[in-house]
């Protein structure tokens, strides 16, 4: 039996990309490959979907009304039930795992590994704190199961090629009632590329100046196949909306391009970015700080550089 | 509701660039700026127009951690909060530890709610508030962008990496605060002088029977790898170029 349990998110029909990562971690703790466990009111899609992917062993599911929306107080102990046969269970460093995680980890009496970057060993892992400013390697000691979740940029996506069973659990464990799911807003809802998978990512700071000119940059982006992202600042100040933001508070990722547009790079704002390829920062201030850490650097106003990069690229 | 606790960290300021110790023992944190963590700052600050609202009587602000933590307490007191609990320690506590140390005080003291910051701006964790939630056995409401309390039910905004969902819980329910929830308010010099007055209990941590046991060792840390500095361009054809040249552009 696999020792690694993965816990899936979807989002009802599809599997989120972040599971792909989480099985690709779970193979570096465990080359045998890993269990994934999906909690659906109807897992059938997601779970062939994860049956699908190379590395995975068994897909579980727990079927059940009640299962319809993500709520942790109500998945948290269902996991706990089911995580007793494993030495692992993980989950992706998504505010789907983060929400949940914690709560599976206490039930069971053990810590977390929040963010898992990297394996060194098969109960030592490397780990961001203050902000990505420094890299702490922790060790959970034998005996206690290891709860974590993955950071999403810090490993590929598994491939696709398996053919692993599907077995469905039964579903028992009482489940609580004092949580209710009332709606989900999808902010910007586009058909862009999603940020956390995009290959390309244009993003927007303060000086993109108001909701009207971020047009520029979603030109830009549908141009060259690009998802949008922000600055806490142009979220804040009501240019787009939450979802988009990047940063330490945000979205961390790891596209092979980034390009900042009127951002100042604020540590913050950078600790989402340092996985990714090519850094590329557009800034009208030569001293911005963004500037230390791009791999390349133009001096300029986004406002003439957009339109005549339009034009360039044809 | 009778009562709100909000949890207050003490954390080195968000302006501070940390150095790791060469040794790699920890972080320098001698003669750093400390301060309330910035999550927490909004907690309390959602506390208080609880509270002025006329939605809660009293405002109950706990910090875990060393004497020092006084400080922020008195900062908390200063804002607004009407009295604090210094659960003292001299050791790291990790969130399981801090989650168990936090239900003594909400068995103690009944809230109708918990509002601690999602994430402590140090060891990024983003786990105390959803922990004690499962120990206590009661609703969580993480990420919180806006609150509302209607009887004995929140309904919370969350902010997901999807948009924003929205939850309805009932009370008592623990709720963390993302950075929108609101903009706290400044501490005024005549307040810090009121603060000095209100109640500030000191309990040791050892005294709660909380299982301290280490579940997630530190080993070591380093810097991290660092990016380094790139090309600067001085046109849009030679960016273009360069992302031509690397595949990235067609
Ligand atoms: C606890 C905490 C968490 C945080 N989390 C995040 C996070 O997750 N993500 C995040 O982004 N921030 C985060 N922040 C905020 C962060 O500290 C910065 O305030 C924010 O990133 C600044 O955004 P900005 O660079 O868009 O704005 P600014 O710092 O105001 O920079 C605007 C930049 O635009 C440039 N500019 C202006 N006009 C033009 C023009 N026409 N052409 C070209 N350039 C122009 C200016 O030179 C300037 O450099 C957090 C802060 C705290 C305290
Ligand atoms: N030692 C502590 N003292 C007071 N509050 C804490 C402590 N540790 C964690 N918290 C609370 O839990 C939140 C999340 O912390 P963490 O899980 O460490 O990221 C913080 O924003 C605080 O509100």
């Amino acid at each position: 039996m696999a020792r690694v349990l993965v816990i899936a998110e979807h989002d009802g029909t599809h599997l989120n990309q972040s599971t792909a990562r989480c099985v690709s971690c779970a193979a570096q703790i465990d080359p045998a490959g890993a269990d994934v466990l999906v909690l659906g009111a109807d897992c059938t899609a997601v779970a062939a979907e994860a049956a699908a992917l190379q590395g995975v062993a068994r897909v579980l599911t727990l079927t059940r009304p009640e299962n319809a929306a993500a709520l942790a107080a109500v998945f948290a102990p269902q996991i706990a039930a089911v995580a007793s046969g494993y030495g692992y269970v993980l989950g992706p460093s998504t505010t789907f795992g983060k929400d949940l995680m914690p709560r599976v980890a206490a039930l069971l009496g053990v810590g977390q590994v929040s963010d898992l970057m990297g394996v060194d060993g098969p109960r030592s892992f490397r780990r961001p704190i203050y902000a990505g400013n420094a890299v702490l390697t922790v060790e959970v000691p034998e005996g206690l199961t290891v709860v974590a979740t993955v950071r999403a940029a810090s490993f590929r996506p598994a491939g696709a090629g398996g053919t692993a069973p599907v077995e469905a659990l039964a579903t028992s464990t009482p489940v609580p009632a004092h949580t209710r799911f009332v709606e989900l807003r999808t902010g910007s809802g586009s058909t862009r590329p999603d940020l956390q998978t995009a290959r390309i990512v244009v993003s927007g700071g303060r000086g993109v100046g108001s909701e009207a000119n971020f047009a520029l940059l979603y030109q830009l982006a549908d141009r060259i196949g690009a998802g949008v992202g922000a600055s806490r600042a142009a979220v804040d100040a009501g240019f787009v909306p939450n979802d988009m933001q990047v940063g330490q508070t945000g979205k961390i990722i790891a596209p092979e391009l980034y390009m900042a547009f009127g951002i100042s790079g604020a540590i913050q704002h950078l600790t989402g970015i340092k996985d990714a390829g090519l850094i590329v920062a557009i800034n009208k201030d030569p001293e911005a700080a963004i500037f230390q850490v791009a791999d390349v650097g133009l001096v300029g106003d986004l406002f003439q550089v957009i339109p005549e990069l339009l034009k360039k690229l044809g | 509701m009778e009562k709100i606790i909000v949890c207050l960290k003490r954390v080195v300021d968000y302006n501070v660039r940390i150095r790791v110790r060469p040794d790699g023992t920890g972080v320098m944190t001698d003669g750093v700026k400390m301060s309330i963590n910035p999550f927490d700052e909004i907690a309390l600050e959602e506390a208080l127009r609880i509270r002025e609202r006329g939605q809660a009587k009293e405002v109950v602000a706990v910090s875990i951690g060393p004497a020092d933590c006084q400080q922020q307490l008195r900062t908390g007191l200063a804002m607004g909060a009407d009295r604090a609990v210094l659960i003292e320690t001299a050791d790291d506590v990790e969130p399981l530890v801090a989650a168990r140390a936090l239900l003594r005080i909400v068995e103690r003291e009944q809230p109708g709610l918990v509002l601690l910051g999602k994430q402590a701006i140090d060891d990024d964790n983003n786990q105390t508030g959803q922990m004690l939630a499962a120990l206590w056995n009661r609703p969580q409401a993480t990420f919180a962008s806006r609150l509302e309390l209607d009887g004995g039910r929140a309904t919370v905004t969350r902010e997901v990496d999807a948009g924003l969902e929205v939850l309805s819980v009932d009370l008592p329910a623990v709720v963390t605060t993302d950075l929108r929830l609101n903009e706290p308010r400044y501490v005024k010099l005549p307040d810090i002088m009121k603060a000095k007055k209100k109640p500030l209990e000191t309990l040791a941590l050892a005294s709660l029977a909380v299982d301290a046991a280490v579940r997630v060792r530190s080993l070591r840390y380093a810097e991290p790898v660092e990016r380094t500095k790139g090309t600067m361009v001085t046109d849009v054809d030679a960016l273009v170029a360069v992302l031509r040249d690397k595949g990235l552009l067609n």
